[in-house]
């Protein structure tokens, strides 16, 4: 009997269950992968899971394409609007705690109580975010004292089409705590899965989809980080990186990649995590930010 | 109308120039490998002879900037460290006269722009980070925000001693050292300021200045010695840099190329709008990354403004550097002029409408007389690429999403440029312009307070004001901001 199947019949003993597929998220909606591929996954026992879709290069740049697409209109939302729609998150979270609970004990074993953290660390982590939407401006921005007529401020920004590689390690909070930050300024994402524990990612993209974020500013990707990461680390039409899930890749990936990422000048994104629980700071949502400083004269 | 003036030349005489100068290496001139000449772009003639820092001189400034971070200047405190900083500032704007007739002399810039805009915001710069050095505590970074060690500065030569002065004084002011590799052409003012750093009694090695080419720029980029690098330069070097750093995992700023759109509504003042697109443009020969080399102009003001603007370059006086009423002066470099003369043909022969102003060029020395290209089209190598030349391609819409889309079509965004008198239309525009500096209704506005960066291919980090500061220090992990 399956990992899955064994779940299913300690939940409902005498039914047959209704099983998942396991999708892709591009521009709000969940395509299986273009090139028709998929992998098994499976869990902390080794037994059958589900079979994820394995996502190509075509579905990368599709991902990117919709995350482009909804760009101008998340970066351009009010703050208090981003905060609200990332709370929401939380909330829809919250009520799906038992399932994402039994989905990341599946996958990487531990007890029920462990899961259960996991779980609320990631609640709590996107209530945290949801907070600094409104609040990043005046932290990070201000009025400047130049030497003349002039009104001058600047302001934070979201840099754009950031790629997130999320950790390998950390099924929930680690993905959490590198897609939130990128997203709570106004940046749309592409972010992959981590490559052996992708199933809760995909669930929680069905909690994006149904909490008012709008479509295309979440785009999740299944599949091998080695394949995938070099086309986002090169597309042209991304501006930045975060290297999470490849820092401890085999050879020399992450450098590679942070390589193939200067051809547009991405910024990379490279703050190594050993404990996923522990409270971030600012310095992942900032790698994402630019700076804009405005000058007008002052006159009458 | 064209008014008749007088020569109006600076002295000279209040530079001194040496025939031959040496490496700043631990505090004093020391001699290199070999050595390569220094002109004048506006004469030609041979200014000095300057060393050229191969790899082991290069490796002698690293050790002598490691030992000066180790042993005094990381140790010292803040409020110590910002004297010796007070004490340059102060040394700049004594020397300001020499230094401004130095920098035009070696660089080719109009005195009036070397006196009035570089050197005095040089010393600015000086004046402002010295401020800080005791104050880092307080600026966002957490309670104990660290310098991260060793700096390698590689800087362009269209501002030679002003970019010297954004990049050592935040690195001072944060306690870190700093070996300066200034540009292969402009390498006085930066050697004037090595005496400076003397005069102060900064510490030994805390300031180095290792002049040569760009093979000199790469071995302190590759030194493994080094710590973090700030870049100021073109965009494909910046490539290289940003690769090279990738591996390192050396800490990496980059301030490169721009290609800023100046936009133009039918209701700005004309005349006003007139000045800014030919400061934007014209202002230090349009050797100015963030220079406002697009130009968008509403449909319905097009005839208006261009003829304005036509009559306006007619006035500007081209000529000797040193004359007071110089408004453009000489092309910093024959590679330089080369680059522009080759972009202008491209622009001629994509069928692009070339107007230049009619003023003389002197025999000697390089030159470029005021241009403006109209019937560019977005696909027109003079709207993507950057010429850093007085030459200015010009582009029509009609709709403020239009004059968005058109100014954000660029790899570029480093800067953009606003005119109108609608505030509701100014600030509507500045949040979609996609670039780290937007001036309304003014261009090319500089101050030490005012963060200044480039999104996209521009480059990244700040320089000026708090947010510049986090280049120079390590603030990972900082719980608060």
């Amino acid at each position: 009997m399956s990992e899955a199947a064994e779940v299913s019949v300690a939940a409902q003993a005498g039914r047959i269950a209704v099983r998942k597929t396991y999708k892709l998220y591009i521009g709000g909606a969940f395509p299986r992968s273009e090139s028709g591929r998929s992998f098994e996954v499976t869990g902390a026992g080794g037994g059958f899971l589900a079979n994820a879709a394995l996502a190509s290069r075509k579905d990368a740049r599709d991902a990117v394409v919709a995350a482009r697409k909804a760009f101008p209109g998340w970066s351009g939302a009010t703050a208090y609007n981003r905060g609200q729609v990332l709370y929401r998150v939380a909330e829809v979270l919250e009520g799906r705690r038992a399932q994402f609970a039994d989905e990341v004990r599946l996958a990487v074993g531990g007890s029920h109580k462990s899961a259960f953290a996991e779980v609320d660390a990631a609640v709590d982590r996107w209530v945290w975010y949801a907070g600094w939407s409104d609040k990043l401006a005046q932290v990070r921005g201000g009025a400047n004292p130049v030497a003349g007529p002039y009104f001058n401020f600047s302001l934070p920004e979201p840099t754009g089409v950031v790629a997130v590689l999320a950790p390998q390690d950390s099924p929930l909070l680690g993905l959490v705590s590198v897609l939130a930050p990128a997203i709570v300024s106004g940046n749309t994402v592409v972010v992959v899965a981590s490559e052996k524990y992708p199933l809760p990612a995909v669930t929680l993209a069905e909690v994006l989809a149904t909490s008012d974020v709008p479509g295309g500013v979440v785009n999740l990707l299944t599949g091998r980080v080695a394949e995938i990461a070099p086309w986002l680390a090169s597309h042209m039409d991304v501006n930045a990186i975060d290297l999470a899930g490849a820092l401890d890749a085999p050879g020399a990936l992450a450098d590679d990649l942070a390589v193939a990422a200067a051809e547009n000048l991405k910024r990379v994104v490279r703050l190594p995590v050993s404990d996923w629980t522990a409270e971030p700071g600012l310095d992942r949502m900032i790698a994402t930010l630019e700076t804009k400083t405005v000058w007008h004269p002052l006159g009458v | 109308m064209r008014f008749e003036y007088s020569p109006a030349p600076e002295s000279r005489a209040i530079v001194t120039l040496r025939d031959s100068y040496g490496l700043f290496i631990g505090g004093s001139f020391v001699p290199g490998s070999s050595v390569f000449k220094t002109i004048s772009p506006a004469s030609e003639e041979v200014l000095a002879e300057v060393t050229h820092a191969g790899p082991e001189d290069v490796d002698r400034a690293v050790a002598a900037a490691r030992q000066a971070y180790e042993r005094t200047w990381s140790a010292m405190p803040g409020r110590e460290r910002g004297k010796y900083l007070f004490r340059i500032a102060r040394l700049i704007q004594e020397r300001s006269r020499e230094l401004a007739v130095l920098e035009t002399i070696d660089n080719g810039k109009p005195i009036r722009e070397s006196r009035d805009v570089d050197v005095p915001l040089a010393a600015a710069h000086f004046f402002y980070h010295a401020g800080w050095a005791d104050k880092l505590g307080y600026a966002g970074f957490g309670p104990s925000p660290r310098p991260l060690g060793v700096v390698g500065q590689v800087i362009p030569w269209n501002f030679p001693l002003l970019m010297l002065a954004w990049k050592v004084a935040p690195a001072l002011a944060c306690g870190n050292t700093v070996v300066l590799k200034p540009a292969e052409t402009t390498p006085l003012t930066a050697l004037l300021f090595a005496e400076i750093c003397q005069q102060a009694d900064l510490p030994p090695g805390v300031v180095n200045i290792v002049t040569g080419d760009g093979a000199t720029g790469q071995a302190l980029v590759a030194h493994p010695g080094i710590d973090k690098i700030a870049f100021t330069g073109s965009t494909e070097v910046g490539k290289e840099i940003a690769r090279a750093c990738a591996v390192s995992g050396k800490r990496l700023t980059l301030e490169l190329g721009g290609k800023a759109a100046n936009v133009v509504f039918d209701d700005a003042p004309v005349d006003q709008a007139v000045e800014g697109i030919v400061n934007g443009i014209f202002f230090n020969q349009g050797h100015v990354c963030c220079a406002g080399s697009r130009l968008l102009v509403q449909e319905s003001v097009y005839d208006e403004v261009l003829a304005a603007l036509r009559r306006r370059m007619g006035t500007l006086r081209l000529g000797d550097p040193l004359d007071k009423n110089t408004d453009v002066g000489a092309i910093n470099s024959r590679a330089q002029l080369d680059k522009i003369s080759e972009l202008v043909s491209s622009g001629e022969a994509e069928g692009a409408s070339r107007w230049s102003a009619p003023c003389p060029l002197p025999d000697r020395g390089f030159w470029f007389a005021p241009t403006v290209f109209t019937e560019v089209s977005q696909a027109h190598r003079i709207a993507r690429e950057e010429i850093f030349g007085p030459v200015l391609s010009v582009l029509t819409f009609r709709t403020p999403a239009e004059a968005v889309e058109k100014a954000n079509n660029t790899p570029y965004g480093l800067s953009a440029g606003v005119w109108t008198e609608k505030g509701s239309l100014i600030l509507w525009m500045a949040s979609r312009l996609r670039a780290g500096v937007v001036w309304a209704n003014t261009f090319n506005r500089f101050d030490p307070s005012s963060p200044f960066g480039g999104y996209k291919e521009s480059g990244f980090g700040r320089e000026g004001g708090r947010h510049g500061l986090e280049a120079y220090l390590d603030v990972t992990g900082s719980a608060d901001v």
